[in-house]
């Protein structure tokens, strides 16, 4: 396992605040410009998760579908992918990096090439939407071997059988999907959000991220206040969407990731 | 031919469940439940659901009944002389899904998801939908219990399938286009799942073909092995033995695994799949997946697919919208694996022109789906002997189809 991920937390919560943890899909809108992007969320988040697009992102709402789609169209490929990570990684050297994405992409390179390339890229983990624990066999050895945290996700229809198993089997971090629903949708009630958070906390050890629907500075200030990860991901994608020209669509993410951090960090950035 | 009436020892049927797939959904090395975490949950209750349904006999009371006095089962098994004659090899049976309710094999897989969405307390059911079949098919089950019904189909799709469309609006069904990826039924599922994971408390996804994540390659198929029981005892009765070969088409493959299933274990009964070549296999532009894809993973399950050599889903083409699909059954592709099935293609044309062949010569307009199969089977028996025997899974009837076939055949644009 990888044990840059666990001193980002530590770190974080020494400075008794949330970890940000953002997200963009790598080639987004194309391979260049996506590795200046990244660039300049990394400089904002504490772990930056890299989607690595797929034809079919079928738990993707329509923000984040719409990245794949430009990206793939853009000719990025999955050496594109461990490419922006090593980038990204060269700049960072402290961050949490997490590969996100569907199975059927490493399952093509193979589970063992895949996870040694990632490694090799500076890469702390991976989360495949796609993989639940149950079918862990297919990944899991490629994982270890190569020092990969794998990245579990945790939904509101979780039992408590299923969050044991979660902890059991993932590592890393707990991701907790907020809603019931697709990435980018609304976000849940955050009373219900806080007690589940509480829930899964009392079940486990591992640090806990909460995501999906977290659009504003003001919800990631009221995650951040129980949280030990904000996740935003479509919310600084759909920056990339509404900016057709570079140079605003940089300066467009570096401000709402600022805006962010801020949030995270248990203050708020004068409007 | 006709069923029990709440009698289940009838010989036409048993419940038992052969060749099941491990705990995990898995079918040798393909299957699996590779769905989201927020899906787990609901997909573990319906399999609880299923497996309680199939022992309880009143389910099948219910299912069976409605099968009979509903959908109108059992289906004939038409001795297609002329076509045989015409042929000039093996006799050919047809096995008439088309005479189903609804007109297509894909009712016997909505009634039991219905009723089991019922059983659950399900007020609202959806559906993905290709050439639309499957979707009338949700519509009406939807309406006959009272269910509010949203279909999921590709822009690309309902252009081709206007009628289809029109009946599940007509059904009380809402019909919600898809324009993401190519427009058709992966983007179709893929839609549905988006909305699944968000409904899932009150609406049970009912899947269309014998694939997807566990349980449902094996709940479609339990659903239609109605086709092969009949069938196979339909056969007995009417030639004194098992056929030599049986075919169908795979799209998903649901008709062919409720044809094919109940005779796989016959070792003499050689079981037949037949794939879209579209333009021709060499062409690119198809949906053969079993003869020209690789292992890989989509809609929850470990399968054959077509997709590039980065794991990149690519695009299908058929004339069949209900067999334009990327990937196909896990449960086909271990008996691929196994050397249990033997594959085989028709290429649009093909299928038009064996559309045209059984409307001619025995006055049944096959859907273009199934007409694929009829076109590799005709091939096959004629290279047979006529004392041997086909069955083939006229799986749905050819109305839908109307509009896209006299486009093909030219006669819209001249007025012949």
């Amino acid at each position: 396992m990888s044990t840059r991920l666990a001193q980002v937390f530590e770190r974080c919560r020494a400075q008794g605040r949330a970890a940000l943890v953002g997200y963009l899909t790598a080639g987004d809108p194309n391979p260049q410009q996506s590795r200046e992007l990244l660039l300049t969320l990394a400089a904002h988040c504490d772990i930056i998760e890299i989607g690595m697009p797929f034809s079919d992102p079928m738990a993707d709402g329509p923000v984040i579908e719409a990245a794949s789609v430009r990206a793939l169209a853009a000719g990025t490929h999955i050496s594109d992918v461990f490419e922006l990570s090593r980038v990204v990684r060269q700049v960072n050297p402290d961050m949490g990096i997490v590969l996100m994405g569907y199975a059927n992409v490493p399952f093509a390179m193979g589970f063992e090439l895949f996870s040694e390339r990632a490694a090799a890229a500076g890469v702390d983990g991976v989360l495949i939407v796609d993989i639940p624990p149950e079918e862990g066999a297919i990944c899991d050895a490629a994982f270890k071997a190569h020092a990969l945290d794998r990245i579990l996700l945790l939904s509101p229809t979780s039992p408590d059988e299923r969050i044991r198993l979660a902890c059991d089997e993932g590592s890393g971090f707990l991701y907790y999907v907020s809603l019931t629903g697709i990435t980018g949708a609304d976000m849940g009630d955050i009373n219900d959000i806080r007690s589940k958070v509480a829930h899964i906390r009392s079940l486990s050890g591992m640090p806990v991220c909460v995501g999906f629907g977290i659009k504003t500075a003001a919800q990631a200030a009221e995650v951040a206040a129980f949280a030990d990860g904000v996740v935003v991901g479509s919310h600084f994608v759909s920056q990339i969407a509404a900016n057709s020209d570079a140079d605003a669509a940089l300066e467009a993410l570096d401000a709402s990731a600022a805006a962010m951090q801020a949030a995270t960090s248990g203050f708020q950035l004068e409007a | 031919m006709s069923l029990p009436q709440g009698s289940l020892d009838h010989p036409l049927y048993h419940f038992d469940i052969s060749h099941a797939p491990d705990a995990g959904g898995h079918f040798g090395r393909f299957g699996g439940r590779f769905a989201a975490e927020t899906l787990m949950q609901p997909l573990k209750e319906i399999e609880e659901a299923f497996y309680a349904a199939w022992a309880d006999p009143e389910f099948h009371r219910e299912r069976l009944d409605l099968l009979k006095n509903y959908v109108g089962r059992a289906t004939p098994l038409y001795h297609a002389e002329r076509l045989t004659k015409l042929t000039g090899g093996a006799q050919i049976y047809l096995k008439r899904e088309d005479l189903n309710h609804t007109g297509a094999h894909k009712i016997n897989n909505t009634i039991g998801q219905g009723l089991l969405a019922r059983r659950m307390g399900k007020k609202r059911v959806i559906a993905e939908t290709g050439a639309g079949q499957h979707g009338v098919a949700t519509a009406t089950v939807a309406a006959l219990f009272g269910m509010q019904c949203d279909i999921y189909m590709g822009r690309e799709d309902m252009a081709r399938q206007m009628p289809n469309v029109l009946r599940m609006r007509l059904l009380g069904a809402n019909v919600i286009p898809v324009d993401s990826g190519s427009a058709t039924l992966k983007d179709a599922v893929n839609e549905a799942l988006r909305n699944w994971v968000a409904t899932c408390e009150d609406t049970f996804y009912i899947f269309g073909t014998a694939a997807g994540p566990h349980p449902y390659p094996l709940l479609v198929r339990q659903f239609h092995t109605v086709i092969g029981q009949e069938a196979r005892a339909q056969i007995l009765e009417q030639a004194g033995r098992l056929p030599d070969v049986a075919v169908a088409c795979v799209g998903g493959g649901s008709n062919a695994m409720g044809l094919l299933h109940p005779f796989r274990d016959d070792a003499d009964v050689r079981l037949v799949a037949v794939e879209a070549a579209g333009y021709g296999l060499d062409s690119g532009r198809h949906a053969a997946s079993l003869a020209a894809g690789t292992a890989g993973i989509l809609h929850g399950n470990l399968t054959f697919l077509l997709e590039d050599a980065e794991g990149q889903v690519i695009p299908t083409h058929s004339i069949s919208a209900g067999l334009d699909y990327p990937g196909v059954g896990p449960e086909l592709a271990l008996m691929l694996e196994e050397g249990r099935l033997q594959l085989d293609a028709a290429t649009d044309d093909e299928a038009l022109a064996a559309l045209q062949q059984l409307t001619r010569c025995e006055g049944i307009i096959p859907a273009l789906e199934s007409s694929h199969a009829l076109a590799a089977g005709c091939r096959l028996a004629a290279g047979m002997r006529p004392d041997q025997i086909m069955i083939i899974n006229l799986s749905g009837r050819g109305d839908k189809d109307m509009d896209n076939v006299f486009k093909h055949l030219g006669w819209l644009e001249d007025g012949k």
